[in-house]
């Protein structure tokens, strides 16, 4: 066993200090210095999540008393039963599955919406001789210096004129109107190779065509990117909603977070069991999401802004 | 605009309509009817608006409870800015020098990218219970008895806990890609040029990083005084009573609770302009950043 192998995953990983002579050095402090460090963030961030977990498994009444542990309790079950099933509101709309529900939906629409949006509108503006292009241009660059948090209050006015509160629209759509999407689809449009339009051109396609057939699909790494920003961005929304929607049947699970704490207040024994498995269900998907597609996910946030 | 595109006359601006119309309805109107609005008082029932000039800029400035709510929003982004970055960049630098699990904690580090604001105010009331809060717990072996939505100072506090803790994520992601980007070569010639592993990083790494570092710097301002909204929200509440709150609640206390449009569009006019000279900030950097990278 003297022959050093490595897999090329391995060569690819190792740094400069790493190919000194290894025999030599058989234990380094500042390793294990690196990994403590790597540890305790590691657990910085993980504890909390853990904590709500362990706190859906105990009784509520023993949690009232004791608040979280290191040992895990028999409720989980029902506690999960009640978190999905069971209503909290007193039309009956508000149950956790129902929330769960709402909130696919508007993190899938808003997702949908814009990558599709964002992409003619970069398509346009890359591809065609348009007069006004510049114009276009800075009409929708402009929108990246005003968040939604800005202009809430004229946003909700104009929404309620249009008579789409409580409607999914007026939930989804004023959500796009920003330009994020759009940028990082013209920045991958500039990178498409010249060459390709002409080929496609000589080829005898059309402009139609040559989207569709050539530079979707030559986009797809981009569009999974986006996808997964803007799935977690709508998910994850709270402000408008809040405004937006005031029937229970359409609220969201990160909207009903505020629900949810308002519950623990009061008289009764607070139910953490519940209110925690909500938490959970809150952040399950975006997170499932951001870790199995990291590498798409890392790609579409780093090399935005280059 | 490519050398080489389509010649058609409407097929672009049909492409172009649905975007526009969108950011026409929901966006400018809005921005306009703000700008228009911060120079009115407007009936709280809608009977009507008086121009007002002025006056409600001039009523922010004359208020010593907006003036608080400013100095406390500076300090809040200073304060979560700087400790996000501090330790993203420990965690990245550390990350990025393990070869053993390197994989397995850029997942468990970045994970939290993903937990909505609410859920982290969520989360911070939990460990800031003041019965039995874990928090709570170990800062009481130091002696202070943290009271939670109850102590200016203590709230101040949970909140800006549970702001870093969620900017960490996008912080160690973004340093840690460019960690990895600094080409081989240099850290050789570094390796050679430098022993110390210490002031190799301040010399050679951190510089390199540094243009990172500027752009993370206004992502971290625009999140401290927009994004924290749904955990501020959550950790009083609807309760704000004299707890501390940020520039961006207070639009909306004023606007939505108070119903006090006139002032409110004016603190959001406010907000545009520091939001403006903050991009105007970070493009002079970007076009200066070519130099060196």
């Amino acid at each position: 066993m003297t022959v050093t192998t490595q897999t090329p995953d391995q060569a690819k990983a190792s740094t400069l200090e790493d190919r000194a002579p290894r025999h030599r050095q058989p234990f380094r402090w500042g390793t294990l210095v690196n990994h403590l460090v790597l540890i305790a963030g590691a657990l910085f961030m993980i504890a909390p999540l853990l904590m709500l977990i362990q706190m859906s498994t105990v009784p509520d009444a023993e949690l009232a008393r004791t608040g979280p542990s290191l040992s895990f309790g028999d409720r989980f079950w029902p506690n999960l039963d009640k978190a999905l099933f069971e209503s909290m509101s007193f039309s009956g709309e508000t149950t956790g599955l129902n929330m769960f529900r709402n909130s696919m939906i508007l993190g899938l629409g808003f997702a949908v919406g814009k990558i599709i949006i964002s992409m003619m509108a970069a398509y346009a503006i890359v591809y065609f001789r348009l007069r006004f292009a510049t114009l276009a241009f800075w009409l929708i660059f402009t929108t990246l210096l005003l968040p939604l948090e800005v202009r809430i209050v004229p946003s909700y006015e104009i929404t309620q004129k249009l008579g789409l509160l409580n409607t999914w629209t007026g939930l989804i759509v004023p959500l796009i109107a920003s330009a994020t999407a759009t940028f990082f689809f013209r920045q991958f449009f500039m990178s498409v190779p010249e060459e390709l339009v002409e080929a496609a051109k000589i080829d005898g396609a059309g402009p139609v065509k040559f989207f569709i057939d050539i530079l979707v699909p030559l986009s797809r790494t981009m569009i999974a990117a986006m996808f997964i920003i803007m799935f977690v961005y709508g998910w994850n929304q709270y402000l408008w909603p809040t405004m937006v929607s005031t029937q229970e049947g359409k609220f969201t699970l990160v909207q009903g977070i505020k629900q949810i704490t308002q519950g623990l207040e009061g008289g009764h024994i607070p139910e953490y069991g519940r209110s925690n498995l909500l938490a959970v269900f809150a952040v399950l998907p975006p997170v499932l999401v951001v870790v199995f597609f990291q590498r798409w996910f890392v790609k579409g946030l780093t090399e935005s802004d280059k | 605009m490519k050398r080489a595109g389509f010649d058609n006359p409407w097929l672009p601006i049909l492409l172009l309509i649905p975007q526009l119309s969108i950011i026409c309805i929901f966006f400018y109107w809005p921005a306009w009817q703000a700008l228009r609005s911060s120079f009115f008082l407007e009936d709280p029932f809608g009977f009507g608006e008086t121009f007002v000039g002025l006056e409600n800029y001039k009523r922010l400035w004359e208020s010593s409870q907006y003036m608080k709510n400013a100095w406390f929003t500076v300090w809040f982004s200073v304060l979560v800015t700087f400790f996000s970055l501090a330790v993203a960049l420990l965690l990245a630098v550390k990350a990025d020098a393990v070869l053993r699990g390197a994989k397995t904690y850029r997942t468990l580090l970045m994970w939290v990218y993903a937990v909505a604001p609410p859920v982290a105010g969520f989360i911070a009331l939990i460990m800031f219970n003041q019965r039995w809060g874990p928090l709570t717990e170990f800062f009481a072996q130091f002696g202070w008895q943290m009271r939670v939505r109850l102590d200016y100072f203590d709230t101040a506090f949970a909140m800006i806990v549970a702001s870093v803790w969620k900017q960490i994520p996008v912080n160690f992601i973004f340093f840690l890609s460019g960690l990895q980007s600094i080409p081989r070569a240099v850290r050789e010639a570094a390796l050679i040029d430098n022993r110390s592993g210490i002031s190799r990083f301040w010399t050679v790494t951190f510089p390199l990083l540094a243009p990172t570092g500027f752009f993370l710097l206004i992502i971290n301002i625009t999140y401290a005084l927009f994004e924290t909204f749904g955990m501020i929200d959550t950790i009083l509440r609807n309760n704000p009573g004299n707890q501390p709150v940020t520039l961006v609640y207070q639009v909306y206390l004023d606007g939505f609770r108070g119903q006090d449009i006139g002032g409110s569009s004016a603190q959001s006019v406010v907000l545009m302009v520091l939001v403006l000279a903050l991009t105007i900030f970070q493009f002079r950097l970007v076009e200066r950043r070519i130099h060196y990278t």
